[in-house]
């Protein structure tokens, strides 16, 4: 009787992960669709769910920009480079110096703790748009517009509230007794940081890693507007470019936003195993 | 404790203070980057909010005090805007948080393909922003969108429905492309929340002979309360300055129902060459969405929970 | 102490000098920045190429050329006008900026670089979109205007020799052509909150014998004319006649209707005609034609000939640069004849002579499509409007593009939308 019901459960739970599934998927599959058609064949009515001649023309364009008669698509795989670097830089930096940031103010005690933290929220809520102009001014007088750096700068100053917000909360739900275990050793506070702690939060580190990674990736004004040729262009502004005054290359653009989506999934599926279930049985219980 | 004093002689420093050394140590490098960064934009823009300030060279720039903000309060736009802001933000932010809650729970109980399943809700996520406005605004296309062509084929609608362009529908369809696009980041934080919990204290209640719904509810949920304030908070705070999804499947139509209160900010730094009217516009969606986030740890933050 | 006042005068001295070096004009190349828009008119590609005629001609130039979407050149422009030097050195302008950027003092006054030769050889309606209160502050560079086109192939079908002459005219074709289920929406129009709303607002007002502002400078386009217009427009979509998705469509969307063979009739800009002619994008190649832009009835009567709007851009240099002769030199070489001549096939060219005797036999020779676009355009330029030339353009545009949408979807009566939107625009004049 216990198979039956525990089988029956299993199938149940089974059954509900399909429309989660179809969920998730149908709208990229219409994407990957939309990347294998032609233009003429996108504007077919009823849509043809799978392209009767289908191309493989838009990702073509990309790979071998010089076939193209665009110059979007020549540009594209640069604007990925570029996106994977900065992405890529800005996380690293992030988690180092925000975790440290981090632990200090979930656990140490000191006077201005509180202001502080009330102070890092308070400049996360300011909306980056309103930032541009002056931040586009000092960067251009420091001479680093459309280099990769103002944009990892940038970025670094909104990414690490983020951080320093979410792992501040993840080392909160790390239990204390841990801590205090390490301390009645003999451990100083950077002792019980690096050899107690850290260890415990990878999977805190690496969720939140992911977090900033694709925050970076993801961000589109500024890189808009502080970026102008291919030295330091970023993957959403390219994309953005297959939308001309006059034309909009969809099947193309569909083409690069799933490129575009590939740096980060790889990234995902390389740290996915540390994202498992973090703490075991073996911590203290109080 | 005696090791420590030992190993400097010189320093008299108590523990307490030691530690609150370690503490500016650990802080300064994240300190001089957002600061760095951001302290002056951040004063002019205050500056800039009590000035009369058109865009331009060598435009005069006068104090008029607190009148770019009373001129806001006062604009029947900017309600209307904050309103639909607001429902956006409540709409948005609690479906995640159900879908999001939901399933969570489906990955933790392990059904098959559940590993795949966790891996695959990082796609919706991993598609840039602009990619996913793009895509969504071809799905709802009236002539030749697949939302259409879907609901045609299975019968749902006789004709084709020109979706973007009736007013009520707009901010629903928004919602829901921005919704299947971050619902994996309060999914994957309550997941990982989940797969944490201790098991004792359910086991223990279903000896007691609670069944599945009074555990999930009054001990599962109350134990999952810090994760859920951080996503709570993490997406309130972001959905209530949405701008990029707006901008690229509606641009704030029709007829204004999906102008945002960035979208506004927008407008007026940008278009309208109004940069005190944008900076006031800025502290002010601060403002709201700082009461925001001190309403919710005030309602559900309980530190002694937190084990 | 002596010493120390020692020591400081030649320190003074030494900043002196290094600060005197410094000032020494740099000897070597001066690299100018160009921002315009990508994807219209001429390809990047080609732009770049001129570019590099150039400085080939003149070795002390170099030029660095920025492309982005139309939607971001404002922004660009303003974000780069923020910073000393500026980002860039020209910029393309839209038609409906100069107002806005004489204002801030972004733009050049180039009236004495301008020739007698470039004044009086380049279309006179070309130079409207530079030139305020008798100054100058660019150079043409793009010229166009909505068209009408339809299929004549849908035409035909429903017993229709030629194209409307009214707009009356048209809804009674396109009353046929639904009924005899040759397409279900016969006219598809760019009608969304942006600025493509205004500019077909525009066509039709002007095509009633209205006007956005009266000779004082107040706005009238609320007046019976106004939501006549208005009124005309919500009538199509409720009549079945305009596509409903028109009041989320923008040009491109226009074109990806008309050129699928959705719609009898839109209006849209050039590239409309060309991309019609593309087999990757369009299913009715060789099936488009120009119509002269349809009036109302009570516009042909009032004297109105026909209708349309003017969207063309030009280049600009920006009144901060350091290098402004430099790029006075690139922007005339850019808008010089040989280069326009050479690039006509996709761009059709802005000095009048290219359209007079042999060289509009040449012109027109250019390219396969050429002899209808030529004509085209010499009929339909002439009769182009102007958005109002005001300083708060856009706030204003905003306010009737809500006014438009906010009667289209029916929010509220058109008289009262536009009602509304004249009060913002007094309210904008007044500041």
């Amino acid at each position: 009787m216990m198979i039956n019901r525990k089988i029956f459960r299993k199938l149940l739970l089974f059954l509900l992960t399909i429309p989660v599934f179809l969920f998730i998927f149908f709208p990229i599959l219409w994407l990957f669709t939309a990347s294998l058609s032609t233009q003429v064949e996108l504007y077919a009515v009823p849509p043809h769910w799978i392209p009767q001649h289908p191309t493989l023309q838009n990702y073509f364009e990309i790979f071998f920009p010089s076939q193209s008669a665009s110059s979007v698509p020549r540009t594209f795989a640069i604007s990925i480079l570029n996106s994977i670097k900065i992405a890529s830089t800005v996380t690293i930096i992030c988690i180092v110096i925000g975790s440290l940031a981090a632990y200090s103010l979930a656990r140490i005690p000191f006077k201005h703790n509180r202001t502080i933290q009330l102070g890092i929220l308070g400049i996360r809520m300011i909306p980056e748009v309103s930032l541009i102009i002056p931040l586009f001014i000092i960067a251009s007088s420091l001479q680093l517009i459309n280099k990769p750096i103002v944009l990892i700068i940038t970025y670094m100053s909104f990414a690490l509230p983020y951080t320093i917000w979410l792992m501040a909360a993840y080392f909160q739900s790390v239990p204390i007794e841990l801590e205090e275990a390490a301390r009645l050793d003999g451990c100083t506070r950077l002792g019980i940081l690096f050899r107690v702690v850290m260890p415990i939060s990878v999977p805190g580190l690496v969720s939140t890693a992911m977090f900033i990674f694709l925050l970076a990736w993801d961000e589109f004004f500024f890189a808009l507007i502080f970026t102008s040729t291919l030295a330091a262009k970023t993957a959403p502004v390219a994309i953005a470019e297959f939308v001309g005054r006059y034309a909009v290359n969809i099947t193309g653009m569909m083409a690069g936003g799933l490129l575009a989506a590939i740096p980060p999934i790889l990234v995902a599926l390389l740290f996915q195993r540390y994202i498992v279930s973090g703490m075991t049985a073996g911590a203290v219980k109080g | 404790m005696a090791k420590i004093l030992k190993s400097h002689p010189k320093r008299r420093l108590s523990l307490r203070q030691q530690d609150a050394r370690t503490a500016w140590l650990l802080l300064i490098p994240s300190l001089v980057v957002i600061l760095g960064v951001t302290l002056w934009p951040i004063i002019s823009t205050f500056i800039l909010s009590f000035l009369n300030a058109p865009t331009g060279i060598n435009q005069a720039r006068t104090f008029i005090g607190l009148d770019n903000y009373t001129t806001m309060l006062k604009d029947q736009t900017f309600w209307a805007t904050i309103g639909r802001t607001l429902y956006f933000t409540v709409v948005s932010v609690g479906l995640e948080l159900i879908l999001g809650l939901v399933i969570a729970q489906l990955v933790n109980s392990h059904p098959w393909g559940w590993k795949f399943l966790r891996l695959s809700l990082i796609v919706p996520w991993a598609v840039p922003t602009i990619v996913n406005g793009a895509m969504w605004r071809w799905i709802y296309s009236a002539d030749f969108g697949a939302l259409n062509g879907l609901l045609m084929q299975l019968g749902l609608i006789k004709h084709y429905i020109p979706w973007l362009s009736l007013p009520n529908m707009a901010m629903p369809l928004v919602i829901l492309a921005d919704v299947w696009h971050t619902m994996p980041f309060v999914a994957l934080i309550l997941q990982a929340a989940l797969a944490n919990l201790p098991e004792e204290l359910e086991e223990a209640a279903a000896v007691d002979g609670a069944n599945a719904w009074q555990r999930f509810w009054q001990i599962r949920v109350p134990l999952l309360r810090p994760a859920i304030l951080v996503a709570l908070i993490a997406r309130t705070v972001d959905a209530f300055r949405v701008f990029d999804i707006v901008y690229i499947i509606t641009s704030g139509g029709p007829a204004f129902k999906t102008i945002t209160i960035t979208y506004l900010t927008y407008l007026n730094t940008f278009s309208y060459g109004k940069q005190g009217t944008g900076a006031a516009l800025s502290f002010l969606i601060s403002f709201f969405t700082l009461i925001m986030a001190f309403i919710y740890i005030r309602v559900l933050y309980r530190p002694e929970e937190n084990q | 102490m002596r010493t120390f006042y020692k020591i400081a005068l030649a320190i003074l001295v030494l900043i002196l000098a290094a600060s005197l070096v410094g000032c020494a004009k740099k000897a070597g190349p001066v690299t100018i920045h160009v921002l315009t828009m990508d994807q219209a008119g001429l390809k990047p590609a080609e732009i770049d190429q001129i570019a590099r005629d150039f400085e080939a001609k003149n070795p002390d130039i170099k030029v660095v050329m920025e492309y982005v979407g139309y939607d971001f050149v404002h922004d660009k422009i303003v974000t780069g006008m923020a910073a000393k030097p500026p980002a860039y050195d020209a910029a393309m302008i839209d038609v409906i900026w100069p107002d806005e950027f004489i204002k801030a003092g972004y733009l050049l006054d180039v009236t004495k670089r301008v020739t007698a030769e470039m004044k009086s050889g380049i279309f006179p309606a070309a130079w409207n979109g530079v030139t305020r209160n008798g100054k100058i502050y660019g150079m043409p560079w793009l010229m166009d205007v909505k068209y009408f086109m339809y299929n004549k192939d849908i035409l035909q079908q429903a017993g229709f020799t030629a194209p409307p002459k009214t707009w009356e005219e048209l809804v009674d074709q396109a009353k046929v052509i639904k009924q005899k289920g040759l397409v279900e929406f016969p006219i598809i129009w760019s009608w969304p909150q942006k600025e493509g709303v205004v500019c077909d607002f525009t066509v039709l007002l002007f095509g009633n014998g209205g006007a956005f502002l009266d000779a004082s400078g107040k706005p009238v386009f609320n007046n019976e004319k106004g939501v006549q217009v208005l009124t005309w427009m919500k009538k199509t979509i409720d009549d079945g006649l305009t596509n409903p998705s028109s009041v989320a469509s923008d040009e491109p969307a226009v074109e990806a209707d008309f050129l699928a063979g959705k719609s009898a009739y839109a209006v849209n800009w050039l590239f409309q005609f060309s991309d019609s002619n593309d087999a990757s994008k369009s299913q009715i190649v060789g099936k488009v034609a120009f119509g002269a832009m349809p009036v109302f009835d009570a516009g042909a009567k009032a004297g109105i000939k026909g209708s349309s709007v003017d969207g063309s851009s030009s280049f600009a240099i920006m009144a901060t640069t350091p290098y402004a002769d430099q790029t006075w030199k690139f922007l005339t070489y850019l808008a010089s004849n040989d280069v326009q001549i050479k690039f006509s096939a996709e761009m059709l060219p802005i000095w009048q002579g290219d359209f007079q005797g042999d060289s509009l036999a040449k012109l027109e020779a250019a390219t396969p499509s050429n002899p209808i676009t030529v004509p085209a355009f010499l009929g339909q330029f002439p009769f182009a409007n102007e958005r109002p030339t005001v300083s708060y353009y856009n706030e204003a545009s905003m306010a009737l593009q809500l006014a438009i949408q906010e009667a289209l979807t029916g929010v509220k009566s058109p008289q009262q939308a536009l009602d509304e939107a004249a009060a913002k625009w007094v309210q904008l004049a007044g500041k």
